[in-house]
């Protein structure tokens, strides 16, 4: 037996004694912990592939297969809620694996106290979001905490999908030449969500962006099958971080066009006031397509075809210089680097 | 949208940039006081267009940066009492104290919350009656009022659970103290236009005929600090040494009387350590007698709280312009956002994190094509 007290945790202690909210932010730290401790203790080649899910080989198919925990405060925000947005959020997932999605898992931890009709609109929320993506929930658990112990409501769900024979999209697949695209505003989830936190309160009309992806993705796919690289959903770190993973596992550098990246005015405005970066702002309704150049075209107007994608844009390409690296042409013509957030962004003094 | 766009136009962007072509001749040297334009100059890519002749050195004018150690170390005392709320913006709570900083305190079971307005931790005093609530006020002039009328609500409320952690300080006197030294290489300032917006600009008059030292008042979007540079080096090459505004839309000489006023009721001037750079005589303000009562230090006892700096920690030097973040051997390396050893590494208003996020890559990749070539 494996003496688990002589291992050597691999985060050094000095620096981070305790979990802290950055290890969970989708940003340096969050990598960190996936990199020195998770991927070396749970070794093994799906898991290496660091894609929004797994892909695993069955007898005359490849399964997509992918888990996500809600934890989103308040449960209910403009425009879903944690239930929704637990069905969307895995759903997404197999999606950027390129499958289709077959059946979900719900797992609830609950809190002690929480109304039961609070618990009921969760529940409700949870089916007709199944029931509009196509998707059963087939299985589930439900475990309750102390008062005190959790809030209100946490939720895991899981899912498994179909990938078609001719798709293969990996982040590693993103080659020199290829154009992203992506089929709307960004930072709509992350802004929405903050206008309603405490402390933070912010009159806004604004409105998550969480929606189901699968349809749009299939349209895609039918544009242009394999010459499809690279599907991400920017959800946690926003549109930099999700670039910054893509380019450093497939070593390309990525070049963006600020002046073509979709952004409401509401957003802007707020991220304008909070002094937030709306390129590290979380997304539930969005995608990254990473397509071969010549089908660029073609992708943007399934894209545009499709209700989630009427604002739907090219914003950048994969270029050989500065692999690993993310850069943007600003709206004035500088160029500068857009790195990996160490944490979650926090609102400026001034 | 507007008031945005219009100041981010590429096409105009040029214009400045060729007419700053012609316009400087000679080398120059000038200090954008504030960190948020630091930020916007890197962020935009402005310091890359510039002529190499134009060289910028980033101000003191980071709320985060200048708080001293041991008062951060005082807000880490009082965050970790079980009957406090402390409230703070977001900017301080990833700021190193000598040993923590706030988050961590959070992540061990303080309650420590994120606020936007201090008037929102007035009102969290008043939801929680049982607990007391310590609002952390920092800034320059430019969170001044809005400290001044939390403080002042809570008087007029009858709210005593609520208390501020203070260390307010002045644009005017950092400018004569770095003026004033022997080593100092700035020629003409960009003046913060949100800070004037509240204090006018009429202080800087007297700062700017003894020093002789050009003083544009310059807002935050990228063509106002083009405008802004533009403007100082059209007055250094002719010699002309002025106050000027280039933040018109929203900054007048007098600026602000009515928030003037309630500063002025509320709070005093005093002398402040900056951290860094060290004391510097009348540089801030402290909470008038008056309103002793919501003064968060005296009602914790954290008086003798004292701290000691990392040594390799340059930032008193970036602070005071006198180095650039790459001067420093720590740069990304013992000092990043995930463990700085100074303030300016983590502040959104930091020179340093502004270097590491926007242009730490660059370097790196440089280095790399260099050895390959």
């Amino acid at each position: 037996m494996t003496d688990l007290t002589s291992a050597t945790c691999p985060i050094p202690i000095s620096d981070y004694p305790h979990v802290t909210l950055a290890h969970g932010g989708g940003g340096r730290l969050t990598q960190m912990l996936i990199e020195k401790m998770f991927v070396p203790s749970f070794a093994n080649a799906a898991l290496e592939t660091l894609h929004d899910g797994a892909i695993l080989d069955a007898p005359n198919a490849r399964l997509a297969f992918s888990t996500d925990s809600f934890v989103v405060h308040p449960i209910f925000f403009p425009g879903g809620d944690i239930g929704s947005l637990a069905v969307h959020g895995t759903v997404n997932d197999l999606a950027m694996c390129g499958a289709r999605p077959l059946a979900l898992s719900s797992a609830l931890i609950l809190e002690e106290g929480l109304p039961m009709q609070d618990l009921w609109r969760v529940v409700q929320s949870m089916q007709n979001a199944a029931r509009t993506v196509g998707v059963p929930i087939v299985t589930g658990d439900t475990k309750v905490v102390d008062r005190g112990k959790g809030d209100g409501v946490f939720i895991n769900t899981t899912g498994v999908g179909v990938i078609p024979a001719n798709v293969h999209v990996a982040p590693t697949r993103a080659q020199v030449g290829d154009v992203i695209l992506i089929n709307g505003a960004i930072a709509e989830h992350g802004i929405a969500i903050m206008s309603v936190r405490e402390g933070l309160e912010f009159e806004t009309a604004l409105q998550s962006d969480s929606a189901p992806l699968h349809d749009i993705v299939a349209r895609v796919l039918d544009a242009a099958g394999e010459r499809v690289h690279v599907l991400r959903d920017p959800t946690r770190g926003g549109l930099a971080s999700t670039l910054n993973e893509i380019a450093a596992s497939a070593r390309v550098g990525v070049r963006l066009n600020e002046a073509a990246i979709p952004l409401a005015d509401a957003v802007r405005g707020a991220c304008e006031i909070l002094g937030l970066d709306p390129l590290y702002v979380a997304n539930e309704g969005k995608f990254l397509a990473i397509v071969a150049r010549e089908i660029a075209e073609q992708v943007l107007a399934a894209m545009r075809a499709h209700p989630l994608g009427a604002r739907a844009a090219i914003i950048g390409e994969i270029v050989a210089e500065h692999p690993g690296k993310v850069y943007l042409r600003s709206r004035i013509g500088g160029m500068r680097v857009v790195d990996m957030l160490s944490g979650e962004q926090l609102p400026r003094i001034c | 949208m507007k008031y945005i766009d219009e100041y981010r136009n590429e096409a105009d962007a040029q214009k400045f940039i060729a007419a700053i072509q012609r316009v400087a001749t000679r080398p120059w040297t000038i200090m954008e006081i504030c960190g948020g334009q630091t930020h916007t100059l890197i962020k935009f890519g402005i310091d890359r267009m510039l002529p190499e002749r134009v060289t910028l050195v980033h101000g003191p004018g980071c709320p985060v940066c200048v708080t001293p150690l041991e008062l951060i170390d005082k807000a880490i005392a009082i965050a970790r009492r079980p009957e406090v709320i402390f409230t703070s913006f977001g900017d301080m709570l990833r700021v190193p104290g000598s040993r923590d900083d706030l988050l961590s305190i959070k992540a061990r079971g303080g309650d420590v919350r994120m606020v936007y307005s201090p008037l929102d931790a007035v009102k969290l005093a008043q939801k929680n009656p049982a607990r007391q609530v310590v609002f952390f006020a920092v800034g320059f002039e430019t969170t001044a009022p809005g400290n001044a009328m939390a403080v002042w609500q809570a008087k007029q409320l009858g709210v005593q659970n609520f208390s501020i952690l203070t260390s307010h300080v002045l644009v005017p006197p950092a400018m004569e103290a770095l003026l004033g030294s022997p080593n100092n290489r700035v020629q003409g300032f960009l003046a913060a236009g949100h800070v004037c917006t509240v204090m006018g600009y009429w202080e800087y008059e007297p700062i700017a005929a003894k020093y002789r030292v050009p003083i544009v008042v310059t807002g935050f979007e990228p063509l106002d600090l083009l405008q802004g540079i533009y403007m100082t080096l059209q007055q250094l090459e002719a010699g002309r040494v002025q106050v000027e505004n280039q933040y018109t839309r929203a900054v007048r000489r007098e600026g602000n009387l009515p928030a003037q006023k309630l500063i002025a009721q509320v709070f005093e001037v005093t002398d402040r350590k900056w951290r860094g750079i060290g004391e510097i005589p009348r540089s801030g303000y402290r909470l008038r007698d008056e309103f002793a009562a919501f003064d968060a230090e005296k009602r914790f006892d954290v008086g003798a709280v004292t701290a000691q700096e990392s040594p390799l920690c340059i930032a008193g030097e970036i602070l005071q312009g006198l180095k650039r973040p790459r001067d420093c051997a720590a740069f990304a390396k013992q000092c990043a956002p995930e463990h700085p050893l100074g303030a300016p590494m983590v502040s959104s208003e930091g020179a340093c994190a502004a270097y590491y996020q926007y242009s730490v890559s660059s370097i790196q990749y440089s280095v790399e094509s260099d050895t390959e070539h």
